[in-house]
């Protein structure tokens, strides 16, 4: 299963049972070059919508939220030295960390691979 | 962020040419402008480094100061020696009010019946109104509304633009020649604001975008935004106006004591004057710094700067990435004492504080032309 929030996050539940989570296509497209990527320490409880990692641009830093709650169980350290990951493949090496999630519940409110087309459709 | 202004966005003359070029337009100081082209900012920095990039900059004020008493009576508003430039000669100076602090920072040109001034675009209106008033009638102010600016920066950049104008080639370092460009009457200084050798060319509004094209069509050019023009500054150590300097920063904290002529410390007469003269005699409480931090995190304009204690000793005015350091580089202001090459500081970067050292000023060699 794949969702997608309104801040251009996707998270992915994957066989383990695990979460991955990154950022879109279309958020490293508005973001440009990313130069620096902070990603939260292991065993970090996070909330949905809340803080779990920064990603900076030359231009700008943004803040990246989790798309759900949960305990992060790994984190993407190849981002920190080749952080442009995030432009070149943001839906697959470019991820930034995993998580245990608290309640699988939580996704069925975030879009749908379509759902997030259309959504970023109408921000054009 | 900036409040959207109310007022519709200005365009300049090449704004359907960085359309077509595919640039990422953004809202700047009233104009639609540029920030990035396709190829993104890093590469945008790195090229003009490496060969040479074309910016427009045609948002930014141009006006002519005309009358023989042009320099005399400009001098009442900068504390640069004017009188002192030959014709043709360009310097880099400040409109400084009362208390000292800078409206705004400019390049002043003299020509042979007065002076050409380049001025930031988010001041010219209130820099234009400055100019009026403190001229008194005595010179006259004419505003270049229909005139472009571009700017070729890099390494390249004098061997393209000798293919229009050979003469170019050897022309000074900060002065100024007239070329036919483009079949039109271009103002041509060899000046930037990147650290390279470079030019900018000024030139009939209509003018602009056919000469544009055809810098573009030589090989080594490439369009370059706005978003590269702030890395390339900062690397170069250079000021922007209303991070690094504004109205609460004089010349003197802000590092700028070498655009204030020696005879200008000497007599005085400019506005605030009084202020800058004591400072240059007993020194100023902080000091515009460079700012290294020692992990990759970028700081950015606003960070705290604190001693290893954590006491605040100042802020972060311009912050980001080098892209020719491949890491985070910063200026800002420190309390004097701690403005020493190498002095440890920390960073609160969310909330966590970051170590980092003061720097030297400028984190690229700068490669003006000494011909």
């Amino acid at each position: 299963m794949l969702k997608f929030t309104q801040d251009h996050e996707w998270i992915r539940l994957e066989a383990d049972g695990s979460a991955t989570v990154g950022i879109t296509q279309y958020a490293q497209e508005q973001l440009g070059d990313v130069v620096f990527v902070e990603l939260p320490a292991l065993g970090k409880e996070v909330t949905k919508g809340g803080d779990a990692a920064v990603v900076e641009s030359v231009k700008a830093a943004s803040e990246v939220y989790a798309p759900a709650s949960g305990k992060v169980v790994a984190v993407n350290d190849k981002l920190t030295g080749e952080p442009a990951l995030v432009n070149s493949s943001p839906m697959a090496e470019g991820w930034f960390f995993k998580l245990d999630l608290k309640d699988k519940g939580e996704l069925a409110s975030l879009m749908d691979e379509a759902a997030y087309g259309k959504f970023c459709e109408g921000l054009h | 962020m900036s409040a959207p202004s109310p007022q519709p966005l200005q365009r300049t003359p090449l704004y359907d040419l960085h359309l077509s070029l595919g640039a990422k337009m953004v809202p700047f100081a009233g104009y639609e402008m540029p920030v990035n082209y396709p190829s993104g900012i890093l590469a945008e920095h790195m090229h003009t480094r490496k060969a040479a990039g074309l910016f427009d900059v045609s948002h930014m004020g141009q006006a002519r100061l005309q009358g023989k008493d042009a320099p005399t009576a400009f001098e009442r508003l900068v504390p640069g020696d004017i009188l002192g430039l030959a014709p043709w000669r360009q310097r880099y100076t400040q409109f400084t009010n009362e208390a000292g602090g800078i409206l705004d920072d400019l390049m002043a040109t003299r020509l042979e019946d007065g002076l050409f001034v380049v001025v930031n675009a988010a001041c010219k209106a209130d820099d234009f109104a400055h100019m009026e008033k403190g001229l008194e009638g005595r010179v006259r102010l004419e505003p270049l509304a229909d005139r472009a600016l571009l700017a070729l920066q890099g390494p390249a950049a004098a061997a393209v633009l000798g293919r229009f104008a050979p003469a170019c080639r050897s022309q000074k370092f900060m002065s100024l020649a007239r070329y036919t460009l483009g079949g039109a009457d271009a103002l041509v200084t060899r000046s930037g604001y990147t650290g390279e050798d470079g030019f900018e060319i000024s030139l009939p509004a209509d003018a602009a975008a056919g000469f544009a094209r055809r810098l573009l069509a030589e090989p080594e050019v490439k369009p370059i935004g706005l978003g590269a023009r702030d890395s390339l500054r900062l690397e170069a150590g250079l000021c922007l106006y209303g991070h690094d300097i504004d109205t609460t920063t004089t010349p003197v904290e802000a590092g700028l004591v070498w655009s204030i002529g020696k005879r200008r410390r000497a007599e005085g007469g400019f506005p605030g004057s009084a202020v800058i003269r004591a400072q240059l005699a007993k020194g100023v409480e902080r000091k515009r710094v460079g700012i290294l931090p020692d992990g990759k995190a970028p700081a950015r304009d606003g960070t705290a700067i604190t001693d290893a204690a954590g006491r605040r000793i100042g802020t972060i005015t311009s912050g980001g990435f080098g892209p020719s350091l491949g890491g985070p580089i910063a200026m800002g202001y420190v309390e004097s004492a701690a403005a020493a090459v190498g002095t440890p500081v920390q960073l609160i970067v969310r909330d966590v504080p970051r170590p980092a050292k003061v720097a030297s000023l400028p984190f690229v060699p700068q490669r003006y032309y000494r011909g």
